[in-house]
């Protein structure tokens, strides 16, 4: 994480690139595109909350609520406007002034860790009861019916930009969804190397200390906490294309519930465990999902309990350190604390 | 008059049931500082005690105010051994933990009891008030309720465990220093507050058809209540109840029950920033 | 006569029914060197806390170089080019002495200049060995002198000190000194401070709080031979 100079910024940037790529073609050939896509959104929407949480220090139990919105934004303009495009673009700004909105109301408001979670969960959960009535006809936007229970269907699906007609699914939408990934990472990565990511983490560590360096801190989190809802919102647009309908169960608490155990699993402040978690645990969820035996709430379940216990730092830390053991173990990795209140060391 | 008869009996019905299935979370919370994402599960399991026992003859007020809290009870004691235990002071890994125990008590009815709703009847015929149809059983979990807020208090006021408990709320590590093992406490307190999530849900089972995810309904409404409530056990659970209660079943009333329920919600986010730490830390200082 | 940096008028703050700080007005003028002392309780640490807006003042008025303040945010006034350092260490432990001192720096300098500031800070307060390390491996003493460094490298041009010396050793007491001296060359500094031997040897103006209020305001030898201060500070009344 220490990404000072430029030339190991731009290292890290070959390096995500090339083995970004590599992994981008490598897996249609091991893997179904068509769950690939799936793995790909969900890595996405893992990766907003890694970056408010494990960099800002912001734990959002309603980071769904997001994913829903940019979805439902997609589905709506979409219907409206014939074509994807501008959908697409309005899928990231409209969570991310909605998050701008609500994370000044809590930032300003002085709001601790508890109640942060309290806020961000009744506000997913509103949207989540209020979506679940709107079946009747009176509920629509412009020509979208919010079909509450059963959401919306039909609406324009991914296309090339300008030609409405070319529509993006299958494998054209699997390689459009992990570019997209791969230039979220490089901005995330982008991100947390400049000035206000730097700051961001400060903030993580130290709220009181960096206000008294001179830093608007209420300010700062309000935007980072945005810019994870546009991330978010970005993935919900892309899932919204690839599952071709929209439904209330995307602002759900087991969608928000979720992502924090991609989040852990994976490992928070890194960039790459989030990720790595989203795809591991919806694998196996996958899996699980073909035999009847084990319920598949009791696993995932079971997975966040036993990381909590056991590997608070996730799959990545351990990872890494594998890595560094195996070419040499001469450097040895940054080990930090982790970001979470109070996680002992080690 | 009748009506407004019928509305009060419902708006104190709302008020008694929110505190009902608050009332376990709060303890755990306002004692350890712990919030138990499973309170919801632990619920459905009281109830799910409740109407098992309930099938194998056990009189219903037996099952539901004897059997269910004592099975959720001792629940609570294996889960605090097994899990809780070792995350004390790591308020975010408590709860994240919770929220995994509660997926899993879900897949568990899943598995066990079918993903299909079950019920118990409800044991008081319901009665008129002129030309409206109350609820008697309503009438019950208002008085259940009160019952268990008096109980409360009289335990903190005047028992020798009140005494430790209070102490530990208000400074854990001086209660220590006088030789009270947190630990112990910490154990005696999370299977109290588990035994009392398990006779909410016991009392609410005939009220609510019973499925394996209802436990998140009541989950939301009892955190945002003890949050709400803030750092005083009894008053704040009275009187986040109180403001609550009455909100929705206002909104209820004039518009919708669902209406009543975002309601219910939009006043804890409202209250929450005007009094980030709840009613209590404002009113109703230093009583219990 | 140098202009006044900071200045108090009539400065009151109320718990409840107690009266911390009881009209307390005080001037610090540019480039000096200032303690505030006097026993526990006697309200000059909420003073200091008015001053930097942890606490807003129930009454009265605080001025930085002309302008009010008053109940501004502690960003707000660290941004005027305040530096603030609290009694309790409080630094960014996750993140090494460079991260910390280069994100004061930041502050009021842009990427670059910001990462020269650190590196100059680092070598003034001789803490390259350790530039690496992050703040939670670090002694008591080591992370006083890295908040120091965060103070310094904000290019302050008044700075705040809540009891600076607490808890450190002999030697590391006299080398705060010395840089508390070298700050004044460019900032005035206001110290908060019951440690006589320290105050001392910092040799400057200092005010001496009890109950709330300002008992005296002098040189730290003549206040030394008050024998007002002295039974102050033997407890006896005065």
């Amino acid at each position: 994480m220490a990404m000072t100079t430029g030339r190991s910024a731009a290292r890290d940037t070959g390096v995500v690139v090339i083995l970004g790529a590599l992994l981008v073609l490598g897996l249609p050939l091991v893997a179904d595109t068509n769950m690939l896509t799936l793995l790909v959104i969900y890595g996405m929407l893992a990766l907003s909350l890694g970056l408010i949480w494990g960099f800002g220090g912001i734990l959002c139990f309603g980071q769904a609520a997001f994913f829903g919105l940019g979805a439902y934004t997609f589905a709506i303009a979409g219907i409206n406007i014939g074509e994807s495009t501008l959908p697409l673009v309005l899928s990231v700004l409209v969570p991310a002034a909605v998050a701008a909105l609500l994370g000044a109301f809590m930032f300003y408001g002085r709001l601790g860790d508890v109640y942060l979670a309290v806020i961000t969960l009744v506000f997913s959960l509103i949207l989540f009861r209020w979506l679940n009535t709107t079946a009747g006809p009176a509920y629509v936007i412009g020509n979208a019916r919010l079909g509450g229970f059963n959401g919306i269907p039909g609406f324009p699906l991914l296309n090339v930009p300008g030609y409405p007609r070319w529509e993006l699914w299958g494998d054209p939408l699997y390689y459009v969804a992990a570019v997209a990934l791969l230039v979220v990472f490089l901005l995330v990565s982008w991100l947390l190397r400049s000035s206000f990511g730097r700051i961001a983490i400060g903030i993580r560590e130290n709220e009181e200390r960096v206000s008294l360096l001179g830093y608007d801190i209420r300010a700062r989190k309000t935007v980072l906490f945005a810019i994870g809802a546009g991330i978010a919102g970005l993935a919900g647009a892309l899932f919204a294309a690839w599952a071709e309908v929209v439904t209330p169960s995307l602002f759900s608490l087991q969608q928000s519930a979720e992502i924090i155990i991609w989040c852990i699993v994976g490992g928070l402040g890194t960039r790459f465990g989030p990720v790595l978690g989203a795809a591991v645990v919806t694998s196996v969820k996958i899996t699980l999902g073909g035999q009847a035996m084990l319920d598949n709430m009791l696993v995932l379940g079971l997975i966040l309990v036993l990381f909590v216990l056991f590997l608070p730092r996730g799959i990545a830390p351990e990872l890494a350190r594998l890595w560094a053991w195996a070419i040499g173990g001469n450097r040895k990795p940054v080990r930090r604390r982790a970001p979470r209140g109070g996680v002992a060391d080690g | 008059m009748d009506l407004s008869v019928v509305i009060l009996i419902e708006v104190l019905y709302a008020i008694a049931s929110l505190a009902l299935i608050s009332a376990g979370l709060a303890v755990v919370f306002g004692m350890m500082k712990v919030i138990n994402l499973a309170h919801g599960e632990f619920m459905v399991l009281g109830g799910y005690a409740t109407i098992t026992a309930v099938g194998l003859g056990v009189n219903i007020f037996i099952a539901m105010l004897i059997i269910a809290p004592i099975v959720v009870g001792l629940f609570g004691l294996v889960v605090e051994r097994l899990v809780f235990r070792h995350l004390y002071g790591r308020m975010i890994d408590t709860m994240l933990a919770s929220w995994g125990l509660s997926l899993m008590m879900i897949g568990g009815f899943k598995m066990i009891f079918g993903n299909t709703t079950t019920g118990v009847a409800g044991p008081i015929p319901g009665f008129s008030v002129g030309n409206y149809q109350v609820n008697g059983y309503n009438l019950f979990v208002i008085v259940v309720s009160v019952l268990l807020l008096v109980a409360m208090v009289a335990v903190l006021r005047g028992t020798r465990f009140g005494l430790v408990a209070r102490g530990t709320m208000q400074r854990s590590d001086m209660a220590a220093a006088m030789g009270h093992s947190p630990d112990r406490v910490y154990m005696t307190t999370f299977a109290l507050g588990s035994a009392l999530a398990g006779l909410a849900g016991g009392v609410m089972a005939p009220l609510v058809g019973l499925v394996p995810t209802a436990g998140a309904a009541f989950i939301a409404k009892a955190f945002i209540t003890v949050i709400a409530g803030g750092p005083v056990l009894v008053a704040g659970l009275a009187s986040a109840a109180g403001t609550f209660g009455l909100v929705n079943q206002v909104f209820s009333f004039l518009v919708s029950p669902v209406v009543g329920d975002v309601a219910l919600l939009v006043a804890a986010v409202v209250l929450l920033r005007l009094i980030p730490r709840g009613i209590t830390s404002r009113f109703f200082r230093g009583r219990i | 006569m140098a202009e006044t940096v900071l200045e108090t008028e009539g400065l009151t703050m109320r718990f409840g029914g107690v009266t911390a700080v009881d009209g307390v007005s005080l001037k610090v003028r540019a480039r000096e060197l200032r303690c505030l002392i006097g026993p526990n309780g006697a309200g000059k640490s909420t003073c200091f806390k008015c001053l930097c807006g942890l606490l807003k003042p129930t009454e009265g008025h605080v001025f930085l170089r002309g302008e009010e303040t008053t109940g501004w945010d502690p960003h707000r006034i660290a941004a005027m080019g305040v530096g603030i350092k609290m009694q309790v260490s409080s630094v960014m432990d996750g993140l090494s002495v460079q991260e910390n001192i280069w994100m004061a720096a930041r502050r009021h300098n842009d990427t670059g200049a910001a990462t020269a500031k650190a590196e100059e800070v680092i070598d003034r307060l001789a803490l390259g060995p350790i530039a690496r390390t992050d703040l939670g491996r670090l002694a008591h003493g080591e992370r006083q002198r890295v908040e120091l460094g965060l103070v310094m490298a904000q290019d302050p041009w008044l700075v705040l000190l809540d009891e600076p010396a607490a808890g450190m050793t002999g030697e590391e007491v006299t080398r705060m000194a010395e840089i508390i001296h070298e700050m004044t060359r460019s900032a005035a500094v206001v110290v908060v401070e019951h440690d006589m031997q320290f105050i001392r040897s910092l040799a400057s103006t200092v005010t001496v709080f009890h109950r709330g209020r300002v008992l005296v305001e002098d040189h730290v030898d003549r206040v030394m031979a008050d024998p007002v201060v002295r039974d102050v500070y033997l407890g006896k009344q005065a």
